[in-house]
């Protein structure tokens, strides 16, 4: 790096500030897209979130303190248990670590900011949306009462009327958009925007695990969604895909649930295991032990986790050779995890370990996990397991993995994070007490539950009767567990103290060796003053000036002449420099375009289908304001970098962000189409008499006007890329519309999806056309009206198009293929 | 371990009529045993590693220099003693589930139970002409298939001094294998959630011996 005269630090950021502030007063907060505004938004609502699911809990205890209590009846109890459940696991512990990410990754890769601000800020308030429309209901007395896992069909119409089971479908379903919008931001961010020279194998170890977490939320909850879908059709339309009397399958639902819902436990403990080896070598002075073995355990469990969801569903009746494979897969997910724990063993023996707080909860976090993963490994043995699913010991097993492996680790981050975030340091020492009050009352609890449990108490009852020995196993959990609230309580309010309160301090007050303490503390909005230059995985060991190097902008893009947001696009293996990003400023687009989103999840649980359309049309509206205003004006060429080195602009290149956004999100696409072909098949294998003979026709029509039309979509962007004029977007139209009359086939030939789950399933295959149909022509009507105002098609533009439009079109075919091919066969 | 379970049956009260750890059948006896071996090795499992965190956060190595005994702490501790443990528990579980199936045998009694919110209909092969409601009887000392299913949503039958549970899933029939080595009368329960009357779903299994039984199915319940 070059040296510059003193007096450069505060110039650069007296410019940087102008630059990346958010719009001044309330305001601020609504049109901000800034990783650390967002990050701490969310933060903050997700710890809201915690607080109500606390309190929830609390009533659980409350009621089952004693038998035969007369606390709350057993349509309350129904919502209240359902509720802990649906609050923890997806609006505090899912949204909790994604706040983390937001506010931390920019810092780690040493990059300014998030790869999609405005697409963190967009996740942040439909989150904010759906989950208060969820709490509001449960003010309300509307909540779902049928348990997290909402099986049908006791969550179908029949058995549960009223809105409850909606409010769980489409809220949580909101919620999962949101997620997914955040997983596509944090995958593109950690492949390409990191510091200059931070490899693959330099980047630190918590963005390797959020990289497999971000990929495990784009291939876990589409499933989920699916599900969500499939349900809330039948609940509404009377789509029956889970009446056994009309073709369908309540066991579907669950495949799809926990095909879902198991990865959803190590996308929740993952990132906590990243925040432990990113601590655990800082308390440790020392570094990591076997960083490329963790990462591969991190990746390995994330691969693992996919394949052992049907041991929730062991007493289902699968065949006997089906659960061998299971149970196999269920006890081999535990080796990874081994290698992890005794890498950090491993590392602590190494180094010499200081008893700061967060290390405290850390052994917390080895004392708790340990053992909910030896339970897990019980559970995972077949006949054990039929014994005690669906009992108080699963109960217990579940609440040590979560809050072993994923509340303890998490508040050892918060107070290790705390400095960078707040800027303040620790001042009052309620902490330490609070530990001591959390984790042995946490054992003494849910030990007690676990025998409950063996004792056969099942879980979900809302009382019980003496003389089975729960008496006293009740009573001791539910005051321990009062003791543990308590204590969380503390905790809260520890960190709420010390952050309006505590000391201001120095940076990288723990010594630690990754990019993020070489910003200054608190955290500026634009991070680094220049993107820092490094050359191996503990930069700041390495060289401890970096920090006074970067903010004297000695590192690239430390040139503010150009007067926007910038920051560097790196090769995805090496970490060259590639290009420069230019950032979108403070909007109130986002905020908007959740709004709209939101809207048009939540206006069908007042019927309001109109309300519905109204909002989807805002959200086309938006969504092409959106896209229209952050295109670039004009050409740019090459600019300056600094040192010497001349990048392009990262629009004008052939793989512009959105088109790597793009890409990941048809990932999940993809996995919830693939979802949907599961759901035929399985129903066609599983169901009797699947479908009735009489409704296979032969119909290869469709088929081959798929194929055209698949055909032309998908040569218009590829003819774009070497040929200007109309001529590629009208081909991709007439592709469009022959794939669009392909579809049409299916409501044409069987015009009620009511009557079968056959009916229905095809007609959500035409569904899936018909959208991504409507997607490709709205992008092309965006890429004329571009042409019309005399901005000629960008190479990168016409290769993003061409995903969607290879995927509309691969899908598309596939889709009508499975259709109608099998009725030509039959 | 068995002193254990001596101590858990006191803490459990006078009976513990759904305990698990209070078996009464060849399958649950079996589960029961799995789980004492399970908890025993778990516990040695557990101070071996809380015994290495608490040697690792004693020690003050000397210099930096020394080895940081990868070897030992990833490929010994981490990757191959789970494997060893794991792939013993795994085939050792999987046998015994193997042997609590549903076989064909001479004297295997059939029952149905057909679950509702909330009661539970019991039929039987023998007496096609019998039915009872919420009682299940069988005979004492012989195995007994229960062919389960159910009217509306998932429910599960489970007699936890007996056998593990299986779910009662609307269009399908699961069968789980039962037995009641010496007369007289198992608590059961669903262990499903299934609404509201989800706590009262429960059921009684009577065990006849076998004038009982004949008797029974001649006669009906007394």
């Amino acid at each position: 790096m070059t040296t510059r005269p003193r007096g450069t630090a505060l110039r650069l950021h007296r410019e940087l500030k102008r630059i990346w502030s958010p719009d001044p007063r309330f305001r601020g907060w609504l049109t901000t897209n800034n990783n650390n505004d967002v990050g701490r938004l969310f933060l903050a609502v997700a710890t809201l979130f915690f607080l109500i699911g606390g309190v929830l809990a609390m009533l659980i205890r409350a009621q089952l303190a004693t038998p035969g209590s007369a606390f709350m009846g057993p349509e309350a109890y129904n919502q209240v248990f359902t509720m802990h459940g649906t609050v923890m696991m997806f609006l505090f512990a899912i949204p909790f670590f994604e706040a983390l990410a937001v506010l931390l990754l920019p810092g780690m890769l040493g990059t300014r900011d998030l790869a999609f601000p405005r697409l963190g800020a967009f996740g942040l308030w439909v989150y904010i949306f759906g989950g208060s429309a969820v709490i509001v209901a449960m003010l309300m007395g509307l909540s779902p009462d049928g348990g997290w896992f909402m099986y049908p069909p006791l969550s179908s119409a029949a058995f549960s009327p009223g809105i409850g089971a909606d409010v769980w479908l489409l809220g949580i379903t909101s919620i999962e958009v949101s997620a997914i919008a955040t997983a596509v931001e944090i995958v593109v961010t950690v492949l390409r925007y990191r510091a200059a020279g931070m490899s693959l194998s330099r980047m630190p170890i918590f963005a390797w695990y959020i990289l497999v977490v971000a990929v495990m939320i784009l291939t876990a909850f589409p499933p989920m969604i699916l599900g969500s879908l499939l349900l809330e059709t039948e609940r509404a339309f009377g789509l029956p895909f889970f009446q056994v009397e009309n073709g369908g399958d309540p066991l579907l639902w669950q495949h799809l649930f926990w095909l879902f819902g198991h990865p959803e436990v190590y996308i929740i403990f993952l990132p906590a295991a990243g925040m432990i080896a990113t601590i655990l070598p800082v308390m440790a002075r020392t570094t990591l032990l076997g960083y490329g073995w963790v990462v591969a355990s991190a990746v390995s469990l994330g691969v693992l986790s996919f394949g052992l969801w049907v041991h929730h569903m062991f007493t289902t009746g699968i065949p006997h050779l089906g659960l061998a494979f299971f149970s196999a897969a269920s006890t081999l997910v535990a080796v990874p995890t081994s290698v992890m724990i005794f890498s950090w063993i491993g590392t602590l023996w190494k180094g010499r370990v200081r008893m700061e707080l967060p290390m405290l909860w850390l052994l917390g976090f080895f004392a708790t996990f340990v053992i909910g993963g030896l339970t897990g490994v019980m559970i995972a043995v077949v006949p054990f397991n039929w014994q005690v699913h669906d009992t108080h010991f699963v109960v217990a097993h579940l609440h040590y993995v979560l809050i072993g492996g994923y509340v303890f680790p998490m508040i050892a981050a918060i107070y290790y994070f705390q400095p960078l975030i707040t800027g303040r340091f620790r001042f009052f020492r309620l902490g330490g007490i609070a530990f001591w009050l959390v984790v042995p009352a946490f054992h003494v609890t849910f030990l007690a539950v676990h025998l409950a449990g063996l004792l056969g108490q099942r879980r979900r009852i809302w009382t019980y009767d003496e003389g089975q020995g729960w008496e006293l196993l009740n009573f001791i959990a539910s005051v321990a567990s009062f003791v543990m609230a308590i204590g969380f309580a503390l905790v809260v309010l520890d960190i709420a103290i010390n952050t309006l309160a505590g000391l201001r301090g120095r940076r990288n007050p723990w010594q630690a060796t990754t990019l993020e303490w070489a910003a200054p503390i608190p955290s500026p909005t634009y991070g680094f003053a220049s993107i820092p230059i490094i050359g191996s995985r503990y930069p700041l060991r390495d060289d401890p000036k970096l920090d006074l190097r970067i903010a004297r902008g000695e590192g690239y893009l430390a040139d503010t002449s150009r007067d926007r947001r910038e920051t560097l696009i790196v090769s995805t293996a090496k970490g060259e420099p590639l290009q420069v990003a230019v950032l979108p400023m403070n909007s109130p687009l986002p905020i908007l375009l959740a709004l709209c989103t939101s809207a048009s999840f939540l206006a069908p649980l007042i019927k309001a289908y109109w309300l519905s359309v109204v909002a989807l049309i805002g959200v086309v509206i938006l969504a092409l304001i959106w896209a229209w205003t952050t295109a670039p004006r004009r050409t740019e060429g090459l600019v300056d970098a600094g040192h010497g080195r001349h990048l392009p602009v990262a629009a004008e290149g052939a793989d512009p962000p959105g088109w790597w956004g793009s890409l990941f999100l048809l990932v999940a696409d993809g996995v919830h189409f693939g979802a949907l072909l599961f759901g035929y098949a399985f129903l066609w294998t599983v169901a009797p008499n699947w479908p009735p003979p009489a409704y296979l026709r032969p119909d290869l029509l469709p088929v081959a006007l798929a194929l055209a039309g698949a055909a032309a979509l998908a040569a218009g962007p590829r003819l774009a890329a070497w040929r200007e004029g109309h001529g590629p977007l009208l081909l991709s139209l007439l592709g469009c519309l022959a794939l669009a009359a392909a579809a049409a086939s299916i409501p044409l030939a069987r015009p009620t999806p009511t009557a079968h789950a056959y009916d229905a399933t095809l007609w959500l295959l035409a569904g899936h056309v018909g959208l991504h149909v409507t997607l490709s022509l709205i992008m092309l009507t965006y890429l004329g009206l571009r042409r019309l105002a005399g901005h000629p098609l960008r190479l990168g533009e016409a290769r993003t198009f061409g995903l969607w439009a290879d995927y509309t079109a691969g899908t598309g075919l596939v889709a009508l293929a499975a259709a109608w091919l099998p009725g030509a066969f039959a | 371990m068995m002193a254990c379970g001596a101590t858990l049956q006191l803490l459990a009260g006078c009976q513990g009529q759904l305990s698990t750890l209070h078996p009464a059948g060849p399958a649950a006896a079996t589960i029961a045993e799995i789980w004492w071996i399970m908890l025993a090795g778990s516990v040695a499992i557990l101070a071996l590693v809380m015994g290495l965190l608490t040697a690792a956060l004693l020690r003050r190595p000397d210099s930096p220099g020394e080895p940081e005994r990868a070897g030992l702490w990833l490929w010994t501790l981490g990757l191959a003693f789970p494997l060893i443990v794991l792939a013993a528990l795994t085939v050792y579980g999987l046998k015994i589930g193997e042997r609590l199936l549903p076989r064909e045998g001479p004297d295997v009694v059939t029952v149905t139970a057909e679950a509702r919110q909330w009661a539970w209909s019991f039929g039987y092969a023998d007496a096609p002409d019998l039915a009872t409601e919420d009682i299940l009887h069988i005979p004492a000392g012989r195995p007994v298939d229960v062919r389960i299913t159910s009217l509306d949503v998932v429910h599960s039958f489970w007699v936890p001094r007996l056998a593990g549970k299986l779910d009662a899933l609307p269009g399908h029939v699961n069968i789980l294998r039962i037995e009641a080595p010496v007369p007289g009368t198992y608590a059961g329960q669903s262990a499903e959630f299934s609404g509201p009357g989800y706590l009262g779903h429960v059921f009684t299994v009577q065990a006849h011996d076998p004038a009982a039984w004949d008797q029974f199915l001649a006669e009906g319940a007394p």
